[in-house]
């Protein structure tokens, strides 16, 4: 049955999604709900809740307040609470018991705002969607809100236009060439990326290939940081966290995006010739058009279409698997493919956007729907919770994911982007 | 059209910033606001997946939102019980259908019938959602109990929601522990401890006084399977020394006819004898005697001397996670000139109320700090950058460990098993111990459910 788990955990929730995304950012983020959401996030979703003094805070609803519809007493104290502890902005993230109730979001962050003068975000979260979900709305809110307009000081008033002209200009200068290109990293959180040093890989990767990182949305940037993203050329969206994000500052400033996670010996080289191209694209394209996201990603999918490996492995007999998160997750797929030579298809148990993942691919969180799928594979990738629903004719091979196992492996977690090689010799 | 604000950061507060009251000036039973809350990193208090795992062989089932799943899932997997331990989702559509109670008697029917063994019990916990939507609980389990009739099955509550309305989720559930209890015959020699979580110790007043008296003493926690659980329903009395528990008692005496006695936990040696002599009127056992009471005194003396002897003047914080009557136990060492300087409390316990306002004439300079009051965000960093001798301060708690940064702390929670007299002379020799030897503070208050591994059998 669906929405059933005999035994498998469950991913963080969209609640928490939004505090992850934040939290280095110098606001003042408040769950609205009455008890749990605040420990658990603290405990389980964020491992630099001990040494970062972020304030995530939780409201503290109590049934009369539900009940009578009492937002007066979560706005006083959010606004009290900001008047002695000054943060960046504030923003306030739902939980069921607001959705329930129709509490309005927006309408109380303008509250806020008006009565702090502080910035202030509302996030219809539900605590029902995955962590995916609240982080991609959360930093799609900080690109509509903080990153400054180049164009404010500017006569032009087409921004697309400007910065199509800005793109051409650095790529003619450099001849199709890295040297120069303005990378914005999207979607980094803990949750995907855990804080082993894999963020600090994908800069270290970016930057060999000739990038130059702008900022990284947000593990290790600054809020002023974030502010100057307009600067860069193009965005990489690495997990689909960033895809709001990504999206906002395509609408806004007509900015570019790849999207891909660099893990691999290969892949990484094809998706850095993405973001190239994709730069190339939307130069040749003017700025105005559209990408598919399909078009602008990096996958194999060279099983596809009934194509079987040299051994007749296919999709359905001998395949590896990889359940997690959607980008992260097909970015390995298409290096287990691409290295191993055995097609892998991608499990995505979280929220992903359209045109990402493959026709092989799947998306459900369901334990019933995903023990299916495991049949007949030769390999599953995946976090150690997942073990037990695991057949045992498969090779299980332990990807651990804050996102789903918390803490309780983040020792074992890998930098897949310095390290692949560890978790590919187990299918070579 | 929202604005852009380019304020500097300025979040940090430094040590006298950091919300506190003197005592003298403090409101009781609540000596600050309620507002948005903060989350200490201390994590070893239990939550109601450890207490229900107590019931050995029972299955766990949480019906609500993923959000509210993904706390519950990962303590389960922290403490190794996964195998008893399973959820359904509550999605959006769920609240827009209405059809909440087919989500729960369907999810939980799926789950029984995919699990390897059947279990005796089953513990459905459902949450706010089902209480805001008026869910139909009754039908629920009538309908799970026609189609299961070889498992018992309890309701239990993840409704925090509820947490300022009648029972709290923490009494309720101690409440819930004792449900699934069978009626049989009553066995006069046998007695029952209820209502806590970790096992009394051996040489507790309690437990001395109760095998003392030549009396068999059921314990949750020491039952290994549920018929040895099912035994505890012989009890002829049932004693309770966690405050929480206390409801839970009455509801279980009212049901299957035992007496509850509700034993109090302090510090105050008076308070103890009243208590104690209580609990052997009802049992008609012997009362301890006025040699044996003074000599208990005289050791609790020499403990809190050797203890003020060697300690000296340091500073002493205690929080409310340690014990249920965090007052008590300040008022007791700051008058034998042991130097206590805060308490951290958010509201203090009915219990206290004695030593409260004691403390307030005797010790008005004793400073209370909350845990929860956003402001408490910055107080591990002010305290560490306060700085302090070797050791700063000694912690009794694991939140007053934190906050202070101090790796000299006593690591209990829960009154750890311990009662009357021995409450005492425990918490000195700890005291000593934590003053003497520094412990891994960061990673210990970090680890949930401090002493849940009875759970696991």
């Amino acid at each position: 049955m669906k929405q059933t788990a005999r035994i498998i955990s469950t991913y963080s929730a969209d609640v928490m999604g939004v505090c992850s995304a934040l939290f280095e950012l110098g606001g003042m983020t408040i769950m609205h709900d009455a008890s749990g959401c605040n420990s658990t996030y603290t405990t389980h979703d964020e491992p630099r809740w001990y040494d970062m003094d972020s304030m995530v805070y939780i409201s503290g609803v109590s049934e009369m307040e539900a009940i009578m519809g009492d937002d007066e007493k979560l706005i006083s104290d959010i606004v009290d609470a900001a008047a002695v502890l000054k943060p960046a902005f504030i923003a306030i993230a739902g939980t069921p018991i607001p959705t329930m109730t129709g509490f309005d979001f927006e309408a109380v962050a303008a509250v806020i705002e008006q009565r702090s003068g502080i910035p202030s975000f509302g996030f219809p979260t539900t605590g029902m969607n995955t962590y995916i979900h609240g982080a991609s709305m959360a930093f799609a809110g900080i690109a509509k809100r903080f990153v400054d307009d180049p164009a404010d000081n500017k006569s032009e008033s087409n921004t697309l236009q400007m910065s199509a002209r800005k793109l051409a200009s650095v790529l003619d200068s450099c001849c199709m060439r890295p040297n120069g290109i303005k990378v914005n990293i999207l979607g980094l959180t803990p949750l995907d990326f855990s804080i082993n040093g894999t963020d600090d890989s994908i800069v270290q990767w970016l930057e060999r290939e000739g990038f130059e990182v702008v900022s990284k949305w947000a593990m290790g940037s600054s809020l002023d940081e974030i502010r100057r993203s307009a600067e860069a050329d193009v965005n990489l969206v690495v997990s689909a966290a960033g895809y709001g994000a990504a999206r906002v500052l395509y609408e806004r400033f007509g900015m570019p995006y790849a999207i891909g996670f660099p893990a691999g010996n290969e892949l990484p080289g094809l998706l850095a010739d993405q973001i190239i191209l994709n730069v190339k694209k939307f130069r040749e394209q003017g700025g105005g058009s559209s990408f598919e996201s399909s078009e602008i990603s990096v996958d194999s999918g060279v099983f596809l279409n009934g194509n079987s490996s040299a051994d007749g492995r296919t999709y359905e007999k001998g395949f590896a698997a990889v359940i997690g998160e959607g980008i992260t997750s097909l970015s390995l797929a298409g290096t287990i493919e691409l290295e191993c030579g055995i097609p892998a298809k991608v499990l995505c148990a979280t929220e992903c956007p359209e045109g990402i993942l493959r026709e092989c691919d799947l998306m459900t969180p369901d334990e019933d729907d995903i023990i299916p799928e495991l049949e007949g594979a030769a390999f599953v990738i995946a976090d150690p919770l997942y073990r037990p629903i695991v057949p045992e004719s498969a090779k299980f091979i332990s990807l651990p994911s804050e996102a789903f196992s918390g803490r309780i492996y983040r020792d074992e977690i890998p930098d897949l982007v310095s390290d692949v090689n560890e978790l590919l010799i187990k299918i070579k | 059209m929202l604005k852009k604000v380019k304020e500097k950061q300025n979040i940090r507060l430094n040590a006298d910033e950091i919300p506190h009251v003197r005592i003298e000036d403090a409101n009781f039973p609540a000596p600050f606001r309620s507002g948005l809350e903060y989350s200490s990193p201390a994590r070893g208090t239990w939550n109601i997946v450890h207490t229900g795992m107590l019931i050995p062989e029972a299955h766990e089932i949480f019906v609500c939102a993923a959000g509210c799943l993904r706390g519950v899932v990962l303590t389960a997997a922290e403490m190794g019980t996964t195998d008893r331990f399973s959820t359904v989702a509550v999605r959006e559509n769920n609240l827009l259908d209405g059809d909440m109670e087919d989500l729960v008697i369907e999810g939980v029917t799926d789950i029984i019938n995919k699990l390897p063994k059947r279990p005796p019990a089953v513990l459905v916990y459902t949450s706010c959602v089902h209480h805001f939507t008026g869910v139909d609980l009754d039908m629920i389990y009538a309908t799970l109990r026609s189609r299961f009739p070889d498992i018992d099955f309890t309701d239990c509550y993840m409704n925090p929601i509820m947490r300022k309305s009648g029972l709290t989720p923490d009494q309720l559930m101690r409440s819930r522990l004792y449900m699934l209890l069978h009626e049989r015959e009553i066995d006069p020699n046998a007695v029952a401890i209820i209502g806590n979580d970790l096992p009394t110790d051996a040489d507790s007043d309690l437990m001395r006084v109760l095998k003392g008296a030549g009396l068999r003493v059921h314990e949750i926690t020491s039952c290994k399977t549920y018929e040895e659980y099912q035994q505890m329903a012989e009890s002829r009395a049932y004693i309770s020394y966690n405050p929480d528990a206390a409801p839970g008692g009455n509801m279980l005496s009212d049901r299957l006819g035992g007496i509850h006695y509700a034993l109090k936990f302090s510090f105050d040696y008076d308070e103890i004898d009243s208590t104690f002599a209580g609990l052997a009127e009802v049992l008609g056992i012997d009362p301890r005697s006025r040699e044996e009471i003074s000599a208990l005194r005289e050791e609790c003396e020499r403990e809190l001397e050797e203890t003020k002897r060697l300690i000296g003047d340091t500073p002493v914080s205690i929080d409310y996670t340690y014990c249920p009557r965090p007052l008590g136990l300040a008022k007791l060492l700051l008058d034998h000139g042991i130097n206590v300087t805060r308490v951290y409390v958010d509201g203090i316990p009915g219990g206290d109320r004695a030593a409260f306002d004691s403390l307030q004439k005797e010790h008005p300079d004793l400073m209370i700090y909350p845990t929860v009051h956003p402001g408490m965000r910055f107080a591990r960093t002010a305290n560490a950058e306060a700085g302090g001798g070797d050791v700063k301060v000694l912690a009794i708690g694991q939140k007053a460990a934190a906050f202070e940064e101090t790796d000299n702390f006593v690591n209990i929670v829960e009154g750890g098993g311990m009662t009357g007299y021995e409450a005492i002379t425990r918490t000195c020799r700890l005291m000593r111990e934590a003053f003497l030897e520094k412990k891994e503070m960061r990673e210990l208050v970090q680890v949930k459910g401090l002493g849940c591994e009875v759970c696991v059998r």
